[in-house]
């Protein structure tokens, strides 16, 4: 394979990492613009949103079929059990904390993290599920190139359901009632705005794309793990801050540049340079972790966030 | 017709009185305003008018229902809109939008309807953001909707939250201190709006205010609070010529210059 064959390569597997990384920023930066809590449990949403795509699909199979159509049915199902799931737990967990120290809160988001990840480790005895969606094996060859209509399809639900977030936040009542309860939520109630109702959309919302990108991801994987939410939500949470937390445009590109990121450092051979040493994809995730700290030390606003205003 | 009305209401924080047994109302269609030296507890009961304070005695009635008990998003909903002393507008949205939140509570598209966005939402839409554009004209700003709204200069500022507190399509408009920080020039142009806000809209308006020259001009009653107690009431000559007030200002020598 000739250097550019890697590259294409390469930038293709990033979009598609990128697509669920950006997925899962969103919720996090939704969550944190709206209410300023860390929800360390949104990996955890992702996971579940998988097992409950899953759950759908071995039900609905027998019916609609395994392949894209009978994912796509087990997703939107998936996405609204899991987005009422995020609104029990702001309701149950987060609500009563809200006006306690922030370091309360983040502590039980992690309680709750650790509910939902041994919940399902006491259901699946650790056990890895096949996900049991047929997909076919089809695509297209640009030259070395093999995109698979998988991926494509892929990509192009995560995109769609972008743009539809977009939208929603830029051009509804809602989306601006949840930015107007993000920047001062005391006049959001003199305009008569639930505030309450408008953080528990937020949590829906949030938490339904998280399902969207676990069910998408043991459709395209094949399987589920009721770990698997840890890493990506570490993942999104890098994702989020390389964007700006808060900043929804910020999630999508901190996603994509954090997907394109992996996939091409674990690329890097430095033989070539006369270093006896070549990158594998064992050390994707050193260099993500790395990439959180260097925007921590040296841009914590992120890309597109802006810095936060402290009323005199 | 009274569309306000507060009897015996008392609020205190933490054993100290910051209202006592205030009687107060405001009438349909009028202008009225509240005046009192700092600290008399002015804002204090705007707070309870909202709904964010919540007065341990008495009753606080708006076109007859009882508010005590609701949250301040559904006084908002009965017709109960303010400004700010310092202007609060939000942050990242531009002046239309900042308006258009203004009416999330006068929309009827549900939470489905919006993620689909399906046509009777866009309508909506289009209506909410011709009323935005439409209160934005009333207050005298026929340009830059689109800028950012905290960019504006601040006596913009204060007219894009006028315009914003009528897109909630409010019976009656709380305004605190809105001349603060306004040319001479700007203070006429406001007299005229909050008086076009009453005869064009059919709005009432009750203003805290310091600039005792606008409020003698502007308003048919005046009420006085001083250290948490109502101590007049009545148009503004008569609060003038009160030596309770005069007292209550600046001590009884000077009291009388500084209403002048």
């Amino acid at each position: 394979m000739t250097v550019f064959d890697i590259f294409t390569n390469q930038l293709l597997n990033g979009i598609v990492l990128g697509s669920f990384y950006a997925l899962v920023a969103l919720g996090y930066t939704m969550v944190f613009g709206v209410v300023k809590l860390l929800n360390f449990a949104h990996g955890e949403l992702y996971m579940v949103g998988g097992f409950a795509g899953f759950l759908v699909l071995s039900f609905l199979s027998p019916f609609i079929g395994a392949g894209w159509f009978g994912v796509a049915i087990s997703m939107v199902l998936a996405m609204i059990a899991v987005g009422f799931l995020g609104v029990v737990i702001e309701r149950v967990a987060y609500a009563p904390m809200l006006s306690a120290p922030r370091l309360s809160i983040l502590i039980t988001a992690l309680a709750v993290s650790l509910v939902l990840q041994n919940g399902m480790l006491a259901l699946t005895k650790g056990q890895y599920v096949p996900f049991g969606s047929a997909l076919g094996f089809g695509g297209i060859n640009l030259g070395k190139l093999f995109i698979s209509y998988n991926q494509m399809i892929l990509v192009g639900v995560a995109a769609l359901l972008m743009l539809s977030l977009e939208m929603f936040v830029s051009r509804t009542q809602y989306g601006r009632a949840m930015r107007a309860v993000a920047v001062d939520k005391d006049m959001s109630r003199l305009m008569g705005i639930n505030v309450n109702a408008i953080i528990a959309v937020t949590f829906f919302v949030g938490s339904a794309l998280a399902a969207a990108a676990g069910t998408m991801a043991g459709a395209f994987y094949g399987s589920l793990w009721y770990f698997m939410g840890f890493l990506i939500g570490l993942k999104a949470f890098t994702a989020a801050v390389i964007g700006g937390i808060g900043s929804i445009p910020g999630a999508m590109l901190g996603g994509l540049i954090l997907g394109l990121l992996e996939s091409f450092a674990t690329q890097l051979d430095l033989r070539g340079m006369g270093i006896p040493f070549k990158v594998g994809s064992e050390w994707k995730d050193v260099f993500s972790f790395s990439v959180l700290i260097l925007i921590l030390v040296l841009k914590p606003t992120g890309l597109l966030g802006k810095p936060e205003q402290e009323r005199m | 017709m009274t569309l306000l009305e507060l009897k015996g209401v008392s609020l205190s924080f933490s054993g100290s009185n910051v209202l006592q047994d205030v009687d107060f109302s405001v009438p349909a269609g009028a202008v009225v305003s509240l005046i009192g030296p700092n600290g008399a507890g002015k804002t204090s009961l705007f707070n309870c008018i909202t709904g964010f304070y919540k007065p341990q005695h008495g009753s606080i009635r708006v076109d007859g229902t009882e508010t005590l008990k609701l949250k301040p998003h559904q006084v908002t909903r009965l017709g109960i809109a303010r400004t700010f002393q310092n202007v609060r507008l939000f942050r990242e949205m531009s002046v239309t939008e900042n308006v258009m939140s203004g009416m999330h509570c006068r929309t009827s598209s549900g939470i489905v309807d919006a993620i689909l966005r399906l046509p009777s939402q866009r309508r909506e839409e289009a209506e909410i953001r011709a009323f935005a554009e439409d209160c934005l004209t009333f207050v005298g700003l026929t340009e830059g909707w689109e800028r950012e709204a905290t960019t504006l200069p601040y006596g913009w500022q204060r007219r894009v939250e006028i315009a914003r507190a009528l897109a909630t399509q409010p019976k009656l408009l709380l305004l605190d201190e809105p001349a603060a920080g306004l040319t001479s020039g700007e203070k006429e142009e406001l007299l005229g709006l909050i008086a076009r806000i009453r005869d064009e809209r059919g709005i009432s308006v009750l203003l805290i205010e310091h600039d005792t020259g606008l409020v003698m001009r502007v308003s048919e009653r005046v009420s006085v609070l001083d250290h948490g107690v109502m101590i007049a009431e009545g148009t503004a000559k008569e609060i003038q010529a009160n030596p309770k007030v005069i007292e209550a200002y600046l001590g009884v020598e000077d009291g009388e210059e500084a209403l002048g």
